[in-house]
């Protein structure tokens, strides 16, 4: 019984990690719809921003159903503060410019294609639903986010500098990815999620070439910020959240 | 709405056109049969089709941002999904336009340097702010409702490229104004405050759509050659009233008050007749004095500049890559 | 100074597998690539096919309507080539 609800807390908590993360950055990426650099790639932007809406919307109905206190997704999208979210601080982090958004969705990707990949096989058959939708997005957004950092980092001097400058900025939220809370200690040795560890290699495999192409130079992903996992954020999440849920909070109990 | 274009005086030099060829042309038109790119004809029928057709891009274009305004703030998971894949299809409109226009020889980055330079207009409901949620109701409910009853005849216009893009658009937006209805209905069914804010959204929207559908039939300047090529259908007026008779019931039935106390039915012509409609107000926001007219454009200006890097880029890029792989084909011979 | 243009591409769709590919549009994209990729993002964002093809507008080569008559009108006559020409009876069935 305690083994059972220990695992319980464990994969509410892990669904909120899937869940906060492609909520918050379908949050950034829906603040490009009408300011795409093109017709076509706005339409694209927010195709990759519905397919995170549709996630963070499957992972937090789970996290709610495995909770069982009644909170739905929108309770728990909308009603919790920034210390109760659970995603990766790479998400939260400012729009930025086109390569700045370009090159997190690339990271993002790159890291969640094959968790999604190695969720598949999860024992646990909602995760691993979830995960057989996910990743093929994931590995669509992989490839759409590598194409352009391959056009802009090869393609002029300024587009060049703006995307060697995303790549360091960004390249201090990686290290989070491959960080071993307890919470995904205790599922990857349960068999339920993926060892994070174990994603580095393919996370390196799928983006040293892409960066080597668009003749970036590779950061080192050593070091760098982490905490989201636990709660932890920096200063943006929570402006970010102010508002996403103004309006939810304004009518407590109110349908919509 | 999109139709404006039409009411709007074409100011270019008469062409005066080959009596045999335009005469055929017309017989085309009165024939129904669809005029395509390379067809010829008449001068002032590309004119008016480039100047309509791009003012509809421009105003979907445009229009993607006082509903972009709640994107971030939607008060559900589920109607941000929707909201966001409306203003997605707003911007596949667009782009469907500006492909059609562009088979008149007018490239997109003139249509969009038109839009810019304040030469080409947009649909004046866009000028209008999105103050509450209740908007993106009134929004989807209303403005799209009055949008549908243009665009639907459009899918019939003579020219091929443009009917086939309105038949698409039209498949597409069946669901933009049932997503609309379903939040005022939400709203009216809701709390008192939520009923409220469906009732001033409806307030602020109703008197600015109806004058989308433009001037009054006399006041209009276009119509006539428009409807002998097929490119209108009905009037301003006509649609205008299918709009008015069809949005009444629907109104009641979210048990809102049209706002207009004027507002009757008459039994003896079987429409509703609404109150006069202050066309000075148009004619003000057509003239640039709408609350959002500068914000719009400038919001609007601000991606485009924002993008230029970007696209910048991409043709470099693709010119590169296509010198290399030329280098490595002659290598390799 | 107007921006540099960049290249029309028309875009077709397989429906479905079985059925060929079909005119549904255009859009504009630097490079084949990303002619494909925009394609399926605009153009697929309903379930509408399976299989995308990319052709830049400026390679296709189409007949002139001008020729239209002399082209098109001569089959016109030749309805010996519709199976619906031929009488067969009735009772001879499906053929």
């Amino acid at each position: 019984m305690d083994v059972v609800a220990a695992i319980e807390d464990d994969l509410f908590a892990y669904a909120l990690m899937l869940g906060d993360s492609a909520l918050v950055l379908s949050h950034r990426l829906s603040e490009w719809s009408g300011f795409g650099p093109t017709l076509e790639e706005d339409i694209a932007l927010s195709n990759m921003a519905l397919d995170l809406i549709g996630q963070a919307r499957l992972c937090l109905d789970y996290a709610g159903k495995v909770e069982g206190r009644g909170r739905d997704e929108d309770a728990l999208a909308y009603l919790r503060d920034d210390n109760d979210y659970r995603n990766l601080l790479i998400c939260e982090q400012p729009r930025g410019d086109f390569a700045v958004t370009m090159v997190r969705q690339l990271f993002y990707a790159g890291f969640m294609q094959p968790c999604f990949a190695s969720l598949m096989a999860s024992r646990d058959s909602t995760l691993a639903a979830i995960a057989a939708k996910a990743e093929k997005e994931m590995a669509y957004h992989l490839r759409h986010a590598g194409e352009w950092v391959i056009r802009l980092g090869d393609g002029t001097a300024e587009s060049h500098t703006r995307t060697q400058r995303a790549l360091d900025e960004m390249a201090i939220y990686v290290a989070e990815f491959f960080t071993v809370s307890a919470v995904e200690r205790r599922l990857a040795d349960a068999g339920i999620a993926p060892d994070p560890l174990a994603l580095r290699a393919p996370f390196e495999n799928s983006i040293t070439p892409i960066l080597k192409e668009a003749t970036l130079i590779v950061p080192s992903f050593a070091g760098g910020q982490y905490g989201g996992k636990n709660g932890r954020h920096g200063e943006h999440l929570s402006r970010l959240l102010g508002e996403m849920q103004v309006l939810h909070r304004a009518h407590p109990g109110a349908t919509w | 709405m999109y139709a404006q274009a039409l009411d709007q005086k074409d100011r270019s030099p008469v062409i005066a056109e080959d009596p045999v060829r335009l005469e055929r042309f017309e017989a085309r038109c009165t024939a129904e049969d669809k005029i395509e790119p390379k067809d010829w004809m008449p001068d002032a029928y590309r004119r008016t089709l480039i100047r309509q057709i791009s003012q509809h891009a421009h105003s979907e274009i445009i229009g993607m941002q006082p509903e972009g305004n709640w994107v971030t703030r939607a008060p559900s998971l589920r109607r941000k999904s929707i909201l966001l894949s409306k203003i997605q299809d707003e911007a596949g409109h667009g782009l469907y336009l500006y492909s059609a226009a562009e088979t008149l020889g007018v490239s997109r980055e003139e249509l969009s340097e038109q839009l810019l330079s304040g030469k080409a207009k947009y649909s004046s409901i866009f000028n209008y702010s999105t103050l509450t949620w209740a908007d993106m109701g009134a929004v989807g409910w209303l403005v799209d409702g009055a949008a549908i009853m243009n665009q639907i005849p459009l899918c019939r216009c003579s020219y091929g490229p443009y009917a086939r893009a309105m038949i698409r658009i039209c498949k597409e937006e069946s669901f933009h104004q049932r997503q609309g209805f379903e939040i005022m209905h939400t709203l009216a069914k809701g709390t008192v405050a939520q009923k409220a804010m469906a009732q001033d959204a409806l307030n602020r929207w109703w008197w600015p759509c109806l004058m989308m559908f433009g001037p009054p039939d006399q006041a209009s300047q276009h119509s006539d050659t428009s409807m002998r090529w097929k490119i209108k259908r009905f009037s301003n007026d006509e649609l205008r009233q299918k709009f008015i008779d069809a949005m009444v019931p629907q109104a009641r039935f979210l048990g809102l008050d049209i706002p207009d106390p004027e507002l009757r039915f008459n039994e003896e012509s079987g429409h509703w007749q609404t109150g006069a409609i202050d066309w000075s107000e148009f004619r003000r926001v057509l003239a640039g004095d709408g609350p959002c007219n500068r914000q719009r454009m400038r919001v609007r200006r601000q991606a485009e500049d924002e993008g230029i890097w970007v696209r910048d880029a991409a043709r470099a890029f693709a010119a590169k890559r296509a010198a290399r792989r030329q280098a490595a084909a002659i290598a390799a011979e | 100074m107007s921006e540099a243009t960049t290249p029309l591409y028309e875009v077709f769709i397989r429906p479905k597998a079985g059925l060929s590919h079909k005119h549904v549009g255009s859009l504009h994209a630097c490079d084949d690539d990303m002619a494909l990729h925009m394609a399926r993002d605009v153009y697929t964002r309903r379930a509408e096919g399976v299989s995308i093809w990319v052709v830049r507008s400026d390679l296709i080569a189409a007949s002139d309507p001008v020729d239209k008559d002399m082209l098109f009108e001569p089959t016109a006559s030749k309805i010996y080539r519709h199976p619906t020409f031929y009488d067969v009876p009735d009772d001879v069935g499906h053929m």
